[in-house]
């Protein structure tokens, strides 16, 4: 255990060294506009799947979450020109209470039910911001960047440094819940909410608590994108495609495992990208519902549950 | 005191009352379980036995009356508070955590419910474990998936990750259903070596020769109401119960 700790720490840090290596080296704009995207939907679908994956709790609202990061940075920028940190750090104790609230809400229901409760929510949402003339209402509203600070050159490339330090922090903290009683008793009412009552587990505190983690990291990766589009609208903020994404890169990925999220995003993503470039924005939208569907018939465990097959097959076939 | 302490009831149901809409499952119930007690719990299909086993460990909410455990009205707590309280619970259709193994079964009550009582290191726990499957007589199949077990494999997994939640108070539901009479036997020592560890066991059977051979003392509902309660044979002999059984 402490040894897995120990790699895992190192794998961060180099991950991160290599992303601030490449600030410094690589002087074209375009690769840190096309990681930041898959760094922030790296973050959405770790987010996602610690309520999603974990406690089996299937969240439709990932959009309700990111637009509200949005918003809360767009707010605070415009009403105190709050510096980018700050913006992050409140977005995510929105987050928290947002989470907090929905959970209270609507977690005493279960399966469906509580996805269309969270749908419900983003559009909640997406109509009271449209609604705000504060922060632009339905044309939307323009940023301007301040002056970037060093070591980095360029608003973006700070932006994908910033955003590699959310996921470094989002898998840590999905990692740590996976590995401890916590994930062990999200683990037991995903399989049977009564029996793991009856086994002590306080369901209704630990899917609160899930909630409310899954929401703040949700909402601190959509604060950085205001900045990174530098404007910011609500139908595009509180777009279903985050929701949808997120769901299907963890699923994809894998929600076993925190990799499996991870392997989700970086796949979907990059194809996403690439896809973006080469054909059109609307292709990816097309192929990321084939690859759902795919996965769905051929992988319902997702990849990590492909690899844990493969292994399982090997060793037995040892024995 | 002393004597007062060691009278009272580890579990006394006063008055309680279970309606689902217009049916009224349990009618004004009253009980009290002795400390250390075999309680015998019998009735025919319908009579409220488990929904009387769903209202003291929590899962249903009751419309009137009230559970108190040692001296705790517990009427209002959530599952899970009195589990670690100690009152366990097995499932008349088993319930395992179907994701995990069956020490991972075990190790999640020894996380939520007995982390309360003792501060133990994952070693600690774990060797608890191993100990609890070992009386169990699961100790081989510890990192077998809970799919893969047999039905008498999956009663007796049920009963461990009770016993391993530490009960003062453990609730068997039909953990004898659809088992051949050997396997009836061999869950029926358990339960009574159980029993010799000063853990009091409520247990709901359909199997008359395994309930006789175990209470101390026999209750039998029908319709929602205790229509006897005594020994055994007392019980086996009344003529309501015998009506119930048999039909008039």
């Amino acid at each position: 255990m402490k040894r897995n700790d120990i790699y895992f720490s190192i794998g961060a840090a180099l991950f991160l060294a290599g992303a601030l290596l490449m600030t410094q080296v690589i002087g074209n704009q375009y690769p840190f506009f096309a990681c930041y995207v898959i760094l922030q939907f790296i973050v959405l679908a770790v987010a996602w799947s610690i309520l999603g994956g974990y406690a089996g709790y299937v969240n439709f609202g990932t959009s309700a979450f990111f637009g509200m990061g949005v918003y809360t940075a767009v707010f605070l920028f415009k009403a105190f020109g709050a510096p980018l940190a700050v913006q992050i750090a409140a977005a995510a104790a929105v987050g928290a209470l947002m989470g907090f609230a929905l959970g209270f809400l609507t977690l005493r229901m279960q399966g469906i039910y509580f996805s269309i409760a969270t749908i419900a929510l983003t559009i909640i949402i997406e109509t009271t911001i449209t609604n705000w003339r504060f922060v632009g209402g339905a044309s939307g509203i323009q940023m301007q960047r301040p002056p970037v600070t060093a070591p980095f050159d360029s608003y973006v490339q700070m932006l994908f440094f910033v955003q590699a330090l959310l996921v470094v922090l989002a898998v840590g903290i999905a990692r740590y819940i996976q590995n401890s009683w916590i994930g062990r008793g999200l683990q037991a009412l995903k399989d049977d909410e009564l029996a793991a009552e009856c086994t002590g587990v306080p369901t209704l505190r630990l899917k609160l608590l899930a909630c409310v983690v899954s929401g703040a990291l949700m909402c601190a990766a959509g604060a950085p994108a205001a900045m990174y589009l530098q404007y910011a609208d609500p139908a595009s903020a509180f777009n279903l495609n985050y929701s949808v994404s997120a769901l299907a890169m963890s699923l994809i990925g894998g929600t076993a495992h925190w990799a499996g999220p991870i392997i989700g995003a970086i796949l979907l993503g990059s194809t996403q990208q690439l896809l973006t470039v080469t054909i059109s924005s609307e292709v990816n939208v097309l192929v990321l519902g084939v690859m759902l569907v795919l996965f769905v018939v051929a992988a319902p465990e997702g990849i990590i549950g492909l690899i844990r097959r493969v292994r399982g097959n090997r060793s037995e076939g040892k024995t | 005191m002393m004597a007062l302490a060691t009278e009272s009831p580890l579990l006394r149901i006063s008055a309680l009352t279970k309606r689902f809409g217009g049916f009224t499952a349990l009618d004004n119930v009253s009980v009290d379980i002795r400390p250390g007690e075999r309680f015998g719990l019998i009735g025919p299909n319908g009579s409220g036995k488990t929904t009387l086993i769903n209202c003291i460990s929590g899962a249903f909410r009751t419309e009137a009356g009230t559970v108190v455990f040692r001296d705790e009205d517990i009427t209002r707590l959530q599952p899970h508070m009195r589990t670690r309280r100690g009152i366990a619970r097995s499932f008349q259709i088993p319930r395992p955590f179907r994701s995990m193994t069956v020490a991972e079964n075990l190790m999640v009550a020894l996380d939520f419910a007995a982390a309360t009582d003792e501060i133990a290191s994952a070693a600690q726990r774990r060797d608890t474990m191993m100990s609890i499957l070992t009386r169990m007589g699961l100790a081989s199949k510890a990192d077998v998936s809970a799919t893969k077990l047999s039905q008498v494999e999956l009663r007796k997994m049920e009963l461990a990750r009770a016993m391993a939640t530490h009960p003062k108070l453990l609730i068997s539901d039909e953990a004898m259903a659809g088992l051949s009479s050997s396997e009836v036997d061999e869950v029926l020592d358990l339960l009574m070596s159980l029993a010799g560890q000063n853990i009091t066991i409520i247990m709901i059977e359909h199997i008359m020769q395994a309930v006789m051979r175990f209470s101390d003392r026999v209750m039998c509902l029908d319709a929602g109401k205790i229509i006897a309660i005594g020994t055994p044979n007392e019980v086996m002999a009344n003529q309501r119960v015998q009506e119930a059984y048999l039909g008039t």
